[in-house]
Parts: C-alpha cells; sequence; structure tokens
C-alpha cells in the first residue's frame, strides 16, 4: 500500500503550480474553484486505493496492440501551402520550403 | 405520427430510382433549418457541398447502384476532420480550423455515396455528458426543450431523433454516443476500440477514444459501421481483424443467447423508471428464446475513478498541441511562453481545463504511481471481470445511463455529479468492448405536451445498452435488432420531427 496524503482540498499555490505545468494561465476565480473542485474529484478519485493491485500488471490499452508494420515507402503527403493556411503566423520561402513564426526565444 | 425514414429506407430509394438524391438532401437540409434554431443540433451547415455531391450521384446512378450509403444524409461530430470544412471541436481555440485533410471515416463514407450535409455540436473536445460545455452553446433534447440531450455527442443525438438526418457520427471516450443515443431515444453502436480508424478524429483519450454511428435502427448502425470500419495505414492502432456482413448478421434469432446481467451493480443509484424498462426489455430477450445469467462485475463500480485517472492523463498529454503555433487560436504575441498559456487560457473552457489540470496532476512526478499507474492496474481487473464473464455469456445487458435526461443547468456546477451519468458506459472503453444503446422506454414522469405523452407512455427515452466481446459487434447487433422486431419505442419520434 502506497502510503501518500490526499488532499481534499488544494492550496492556491498548489493550482497555479499544475496550471504553470500544464501552460494555463488561470484568472483568481478559476483558481479558486479549481482549488475546491480537483481535490473534491480526486478524494473520489482515490477509491482506486481500496483496491489490492498487488502482482496485477498495468493495461494501457483495452485491446490490442495490433502490428502496425508496414513497408517503409514514400508516398505524397499534404502540401506545405495546405498546413501553412491555418497557422497564426507562418512564412513561405521561395524555395517551396516554409515555417511557422514564434515569437523571438533567444535575444 | 410519422417515424423519420431510416438509413435503408433512404438509400433503396435512391438505389431504385424512386427519389432523387437532390431531392432528400434538399429534405434534410429544409428539416435542419426549420428545427436547428430551437435544437443547435449542428454549427456547421455544407448545404452547397451536399446538394452538389447529390447531383453527381443523381448524374451516376449507375455507379452508385452498390453503394450502401448512396444519397444519404449524415451529419458529422465537429471533432471528426473534414477536408476544407471548419472543424472546432466545440472550442473557442479551433473556432477558425480548416483542416486540410478528411479523417478516415469522411473518406469511406464519401465513397460509399454518403452526403454530409454539416458539423454536430458537441461538449468541448468531447469532453461532457451534456453538451454543455460547448463553447457554442448547448444542444437541446427533441423530447423535452429544457433538457440536456446528452453528450458528449449531443448534436449528432439530436439530428437522428429530430429527423434531420437518418445517420450521424460521434465518438466515444467513456459513453459519448451511447449516453446520448439512450437520452435522445435513437440507436447508438461504440465498436471495439481499433475497429474504426481514429485518423482525422482530434484525440482526447487516445487509449479509449473511438468513431461510431447514430441511427434509429440496428440494421442502419451494421451498414453505417461495415462501411467505416477496418484496417487503415494511418492508424496504427486500427485493427486489421476481418470485418464482418454485420447487416448479415441481423436473423432475428436469439435462441441460446446467454445474456448477462451484473443485477448487483445495478441494485442502487439507478432511476425506478429506467430500471423497469430495461428489466422488461430483458424479458422481451428471455421471450425470444435468450437465457439470462445473473453476472459478477464486482471492479465495475472503480470504473469512474479510473476512467477519470487514465483520460484526464490523456488528455493532458494530448491537448498540448494547442498552443498557438500551428492552427487556431494565438493570443499574446510578444513572448513565446506568455504566447502558449494566455493562448489557452482564452482559447479552452473550465471542463477543458479541469480536466487538463487533472491529468498534469496525476502525471506529475511522485503521483503517477499513486493514481496513473494504481488507475491501470485497477483497470486490468475491470478487464479480466469482463473476460470471466464472457466465459459464462455472450452479452451483457444493462442500463446505458442510470438518470434520464437532467434540466440544462442543473449539473454545471458540480462536474462530480456529471462524471457519475456515464457510470454504466466507462467500463467499456476501458476495456475496449464494443457495445450498443437500443431505445427501450420512457419515463412515466416528465411530460412536456399531454397529448404526444399519452402515445408514447409520456416522458423521456431510455437506453437499453448491450456490451459484446472484443470485435463482435455482430452479436450485439443481432440482438439489437431482434429486439427492435418486437417493439416499438424505435420508431419513437418527438413532436419536433415532424412539424
Amino acid at each position: 500500500m502506497l502510503a501518500f496524503a490526499m488532499p481534499t482540498e488544494f492550496t492556491r499555490a498548489q493550482v497555479e503550480a499544475i496550471a504553470e505545468l500544464a501552460h494555463l494561465e488561470l484568472d483568481h476565480s478559476e483558481v479558486e474553484m479549481f482549488a475546491r473542485q480537483l481535490g473534491a474529484i480526486l478524494a473520489y478519485a482515490d477509491q482506486v486505493q481500496q483496491v489490492d493491485t498487488s502482482g496485477v500488471p498495468p493495461t494501457a490499452y483495452g485491446v490490442g496492440p495490433h502490428s502496425a508494420d508496414r513497408p517503409d515507402r514514400v508516398v505524397p503527403s499534404l502540401a506545405i501551402e495546405d498546413v501553412l493556411a491555418n497557422a497564426p503566423d507562418s512564412e513561405r520561402l521561395r524555395s517551396g520550403g516554409g515555417f511557422f513564426k514564434v515569437p523571438r526565444v533567444i535575444g | 405520427m410519422n417515424t423519420p425514414a431510416t438509413l435503408a429506407e433512404t438509400r433503396d430509394a435512391v438505389v431504385s430510382g424512386a427519389r432523387s438524391a437532390v431531392e432528400i438532401c434538399r429534405e434534410a437540409l429544409a428539416r435542419i433549418e426549420a428545427a436547428n434554431p430551437s435544437l443547435h443540433a449542428f454549427h456547421t451547415v455544407t448545404a452547397e457541398r451536399a446538394l452538389v455531391r447529390a447531383a453527381e450521384i443523381d448524374g451516376n446512378r449507375n455507379a452508385f447502384r452498390g453503394a450502401p450509403l448512396a444519397g444519404v444524409p449524415v451529419g458529422l461530430k465537429d471533432n471528426i476532420c473534414t477536408n476544407g470544412v471548419r472543424t472546432t471541436a466545440s472550442s473557442r481555440i479551433l473556432e477558425s480550423f480548416v483542416p486540410p485533410y478528411d479523417a478516415t471515416v469522411v473518406t469511406r463514407l464519401h465513397a460509399a455515396g454518403a452526403i454530409i450535409v454539416g458539423k454536430t455540436n458537441c461538449d468541448e473536445f468531447a469532453m461532457g455528458s451534456s453538451t454543455e460545455n460547448s463553447a457554442f452553446g448547448p444542444s437541446r433534447n427533441p423530447w423535452a426543450l429544457d433538457r440536456i440531450p446528452g453528450g458528449s455527442s449531443g448534436g449528432s443525438a439530436v439530428a437522428v431523433a429530430a429527423g434531420m438526418t437518418p445517420l450521424s457520427f460521434g465518438s466515444e471516450t467513456g459513453g459519448s454516443i451511447r449516453q446520448p443515443a439512450a437520452m435522445c431515444g435513437v440507436f447508438g453502436l461504440k465498436p471495439t476500440y481499433g475497429r474504426v480508424s481514429r485518423y482525422g478524429l482530434l484525440a482526447f483519450g487516445s487509449s479509449l477514444d473511438q468513431i461510431g454511428p447514430l441511427t434509429r435502427t440496428a440494421r442502419d448502425a451494421a451498414i453505417a459501421l461495415g462501411v467505416v470500419a477496418g484496417a487503415d495505414q494511418a492508424d496504427s492502432t486500427a485493427s486489421h481483424e476481418a470485418v464482418a456482413d454485420y447487416a448479415a448478421a441481423l436473423t432475428g434469432d436469439v435462441r441460446g443467447l446467454r445474456v448477462g446481467v451484473p443485477s448487483r451493480l445495478l441494485e442502487t443509484g439507478v432511476d425506478a423508471d429506467i430500471l423497469r424498462a430495461v428489466n422488461t426489455a430483458i424479458e422481451a430477450l428471455r421471450a425470444r428464446g435468450a437465457t439470462i445469467v445473473d453476472i459478477e462485475l464486482p471492479h465495475a463500480k472503480y470504473a469512474i475513478p479510473v476512467y477519470y485517472l487514465v483520460a484526464t492523463a490523456e488528455a493532458s498529454s494530448n491537448l498540448a498541441r494547442y498552443d498557438g503555433v500551428r492552427y487556431g487560436l494565438r493570443d499574446r504575441q510578444n513572448e513565446l511562453d506568455a504566447m502558449y498559456s494566455g493562448t489557452r487560457e482564452k482559447g479552452f473552457g473550465a471542463e477543458v481545463k479541469r480536466r487538463i489540470m487533472l491529468g498534469t496532476y496525476v502525471l506529475s512526478a511522485g503521483y503517477y504511481d499513486a493514481y496513473y499507474l494504481k488507475a491501470q492496474q485497477v483497470r486490468t481487473l475491470i478487464l479480466r471481470d469482463y473476460a470471466q464473464a464472457f466465459e459464462r455469456v455472450d452479452i451483457v445487458a444493462m442500463p446505458t445511463s442510470p438518470i434520464p435526461p437532467f434540466r440544462i443547468g442543473e449539473r454545471v456546477s458540480d462536474p462530480l455529479q456529471m462524471y457519475l451519468a456515464d457510470v454504466f458506459t466507462v467500463s467499456a472503453n476501458l476495456a475496449g468492448l464494443p457495445a450498443v444503446s437500443v431505445p427501450c422506454g420512457f419515463t412515466k414522469r416528465v411530460a412536456p405536451n399531454p397529448a404526444a405523452a399519452a402515445a408514447r407512455e409520456g416522458g423521456l427515452p431510455i437506453g437499453l445498452q448491450l456490451i459484446g466481446r472484443a470485435f463482435d459487434e455482430a452479436t450485439i447487433l443481432r440482438t439489437a435488432d431482434a429486439y427492435e422486431r418486437d417493439t416499438e419505442w424505435w420508431k419513437q419520434a418527438p413532436p419536433i420531427a415532424n412539424r
């Protein structure tokens, strides 16, 4: 049996730490709401701790896996202009290539 | 009362030349135009493209003579990618996303002669049980406009229930086809995991997601499954298992079929009208020659907690791709990290954030073993329960939903209560098993219209769920079809379908 403490309510700091990991920027009311709700949902989910799973392997997929082998052949893929069409910001190169543009990362 | 045409009737009329595909398509578009303002089944209606395609089919009748869906109008859940047609997953973050490719199911539907008439409303990224989590507003239950249609494929269920299209497609991660099918009084099929390609389905829980049809009858679902099922180079989890002739399996014969009923699981928490209707339906199967066997699914009570640990973990990974770089919304151009978090804050609704937060937490260092790994171990035990049951029985029968459709807004502030609506459906997703929901009655209580209520016993639709062995869709479809031959529930249509 794993020993660990189940929080019934999260602190604001905990919620903000999870949000940062998830790249979510929550507003004040969302932090309050999730502190309450995540604790309640996890307390419910904590029922799984009652089950004796010693020696039980984990299941990642209910059915399968299936053989995914296939010949390594070059087949047509999407046109670059079609792929870039949905991008908020992008640029085409005269060479025919192209790229997505994001804010400057290195000063 | 007028029962809207089935898929099979619609197709036969086109193939025989009794009706043109254009005429049928115009009729579907007119039904959508008339009823959609009050039901919000569709986000996007592709009238022009649909009519062009219908004219093509009429112009090449010989080429489509053997097409299983010739001229059949179909609605697609808005998380299934359509080339050149906006696909939003009911999320602000994809509000203007126009896929440059078709999902495999769309390619196959097209080749079978189906006519896509539009994209249906759903919970944002298919996360929900009521369609209330759509960023573009809820769909409404055609049997009671103040109630939810179920979810997350609510719009797809409404489209069929209201007679807009005889066929629609939804997707399931934890019951999102079966539950709205039950709540809207239509047929819903969640195929075996891997039976249908997921290529082009916006991913939520990759070990659980599966696309499936919503129809008026088991026969219609059998025809539709035959079209979309089978291996796909674009999805390595799409199985190479042979595709059966599902329609040919509908013999009406269930003599000797062993039906397992987990009666202990149903002792508490099931609405009395639902339990009565489901027990009556099981008696009807017995009367047709099936044997009813009491079974135990001792770990089924852990299905909801396991599901919300596994599905949220997978969702938090899958939804990491929505970062404002390659498609969809972008907020705050000035700095990269601020752009990611600003885009996601603005683009995602509350339920999606809640699940990303939960999933991130259960996968985070120090909690992985206690939650995610533990949940996957209990998932194994849920699988073993079914494996043991299927040594003694051929199918498992129980209610689809423990509760009838609730009022819009009634449960939004309590996510945990909302999750419990999936209590009987999620285990089939966790175990990867095929399952259907077939209409089996109405609740006695709520009668929105006394005159109409008298004709259909009053109230809200109830669904009987049948779960089968992996890749044995044929047996659950055969059982549901046999049940439909003895009952008229599937013929019921809400008043709005006849207006």
